[in-house]
């Protein structure tokens, strides 16, 4: 019987990963983005006390139109080089993927009525999304990961039809993982508010420029947190709609509503790690853990 | 029209199957029939660069311009992963990148040059320059479109363009990646039952290619707020490439346009598109959209009289 030990919102500037000055990026910094940093820092190690078989992470920046894609190949090696911060981001990458929870959840998703496929290219570059956020997670990539690429039914139809769809994927992963004999982490990686600015400083982590883009959209994410703070879930998941529309928010990829069908719509309080904005998007590290002996109040 | 710095323009759509699977649909293979055509055209030319504008290329950071000497990779699609993989190497004219990030900077625009190896050369990048410049006889360069950007950058970017070709003295092959209609079917389909996603669709695919056949492209960039209305996605906030295109090209509608192809690709409208610079003009249409030369910034009207 498996089980799913947490669920995690990871965002994915790769800023965090430049910051961080780790051997498999080519870029070095002078830090940045502590708030974030220190926050994922903590939450790392609370999942190293965890006992897990997988991260199982959905991306907003492996976009199909066709249905939702799942990893069909054990191992990718290559380099990922972020198409939109590219001076930030060069990272080389070897990892493994846990193909047969990968095939699982694909086929209760397709038995569920879904258009499903399996992506079995091996030339395939792992997105920097799915990169970023596992790589905060999990440093030492000792654990396989399962990427699910995001379907852009937000932009085919509605914000609404997103947020059911999304839902339905949740809804069957889980029940994938339920039946299988696998422990996993599920991380939704995305950034709340996601108004960029457009021009960069000349020093990246210059942290004198970073703020949010404008008041609207940090009083939108403080909305959101305090609900998650107060473990009303399905009341962020109901305003998701507004909430995206507003904020131009990146859970338009319908990440969070995914992981929230998969964890049963949590009733207890998020654990907040952090909040900090990167290049004008505002950005939280949260994590829902089902285990009422283990959950802490972090911030 | 000798001083133009325009040998002539193409309009190619970004999907991988004139590439990789041509055989499988008529339609894909006539698009693989006249991009082999566009090839050879260009091949006669005396064009000393091909400049891409691609719409599978988003920016944020203002527009990213390629000015790697040899990018070389092997490419993959997020979606038609299982049509095959695309190894490329292409050569850059990294001296034209460099001037023409300047000349952006001059006209008020943010932009910077890339040139990293790895760098993910998107698929309409990819599949245009593949057919359009398989053996790399002609140095090229590929501009990205901002996702926040709308009509004041989209022309000030075309202008800074041309600002370079006439600035170094270069003759362009014009190449803009981009679907008419964009609406791709969200299931699986036989490649023997693509077709246009519906006929609206249909209906502004040929009112859009009556204006390219008739050179019109300054009506069309003044059309492209309906455009992408009427027939487009919403994914980004505007339909820009004609907006690119018609200020790159110089403003006018004094073009012999020929529709080399046009086919569905998995449901979306693909065509490849030819516009010629002429002397004569057919447009007669009026124009309602300021012409801009500077960009200078959102307009903060949201903040205006707040005080
Ligand atoms: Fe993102």
């Amino acid at each position: 019987m498996g089980e799913i030990v947490a669920g995690c919102i990871a965002p994915h500037p790769p800023h965090v990963v430049y910051a961080d000055n780790p051997p498999q990026n080519e870029p070095n910094s002078e830090g940045g983005w502590e708030t974030l940093r220190w926050g994922y820092a903590k939450l790392a190690n609370k999942l190293k006390t965890l006992d897990y078989d997988a991260l199982v992470i959905f991306t907003p920046h492996w976009q199909t139109y066709i249905g939702t894609h799942f990893l069909g190949l054990p191992h990718f090696k290559s380099k990922s080089v972020d198409p939109v911060f590219p001076n930030l981001f060069q990272f080389n990458y070897d990892l493994g993927v846990d193909v047969e929870l990968s095939r699982a959840m694909h086929d209760a998703a397709k038995d569920a009525g879904m258009v499903t496929m399996m992506m079995e290219n091996q030339d395939f570059r792992i997105d920097y999304g799915t990169i970023v956020s596992a790589h905060m997670l999990n440093r030492d990539w000792d654990k396989p990961i399962v990427p699910i690429s995001s379907n852009r039914s937000r932009h085919y139809y509605s914000v609404e039809v997103m947020n059911e769809q999304a839902r339905a994927l949740g809804r069957a992963c889980r029940k994938a993982i339920l039946e299988s004999d696998k422990r996993v982490v599920l991380v939704s990686t995305h950034s709340l508010s996601h108004r960029h600015f457009t021009t960069e400083p000349p020093i990246p982590e210059d942290m004198s420029k970073q703020h949010i883009y404008n008041h609207s959209n940090y009083v939108w994410d403080m909305k959101l947190i305090d609900l998650m703070r107060e473990g009303k879930m399905q009341e962020v998941i109901d305003l998701m709609p507004e909430f995206t529309e507003q904020t131009m928010a990146e859970t338009d990829s319908g990440s969070i509503s995914w992981m929230m069908e998969a964890l049963g719509m949590p009733d207890y309080p998020a654990e907040i790690y952090g909040y900090q904005s990167v290049i004008g998007t505002g950005n939280v590290v949260a994590a829902w853990d089902p285990n009422p002996e283990t959950r802490e109040v972090v911030l | 029209m000798s001083e133009s710095p325009i040998c002539f323009g193409l309009y190619v759509p970004p999907q991988p199957h004139p590439l990789l699977v041509p055989e499988q649909n008529e339609g894909w293979g006539q698009l693989r029939s006249a991009f082999d055509t566009a090839r050879q055209r260009i091949e006669e030319s005396d064009a000393d660069l091909i400049l891409v504008y691609s719409t599978t290329w988003p920016s944020v950071i203002g527009h990213q311009i390629q000015a790697h000497p040899e990018p070389e990779w092997t490419h993959v699609d997020d979606d038609f992963h299982f049509l095959g993989s695309m190894p490329y190497k292409f050569k850059m004219d990294s001296d034209f990148a460099h001037g023409y990030n300047e000349n952006c900077g001059e006209r008020g625009l943010h932009s910077r040059t890339i040139a990293y190896d790895g760098f993910p050369i998107d698929t309409g990048s990819v599949v245009a320059l593949k057919l359009l410049n398989p053996d790399n006889r002609i140095p090229a360069c590929i501009v990205s479109s901002n996702v926040y950007s709308n009509r004041a950058e989209s022309i000030v970017l075309g202008k800074a363009a041309r600002d370079t070709l006439q600035q170094q003295g270069k003759k362009a092959v014009v190449v803009v990646v981009a679907t008419l209609s964009n609406r791709m079917f969200t299931e699986h389909i036989e490649p023997k039952d693509d077709r246009i996603h519906s006929a609206k669709d249909e209906e502004w695919n040929q009112k859009i290619m009556e204006f390219f056949g008739q050179g019109r492209l300054e009506d069309l960039s003044q059309l492209s707020r309906e455009i992408h209305g009427q027939i487009r996605v919403q994914k980004v906030v505007a339909y820009k490439p004609v907006w690119w295109m018609a200020a790159t090209m110089g403003q006018s509608n004094n073009y012999k346009g020929e529709v080399l192809a046009y086919a569905a690709l998995h449901g979306s409208g693909g065509a490849v598109i030819q516009l010629t610079p002429t002397a004569g003009s057919i447009g007669d249409k009026e124009f309602d959209e300021d012409d801009v030369e500077v960009y200078s910034g959102d307009r903060d009207v949201l903040d205006k009289g707040m005080n």
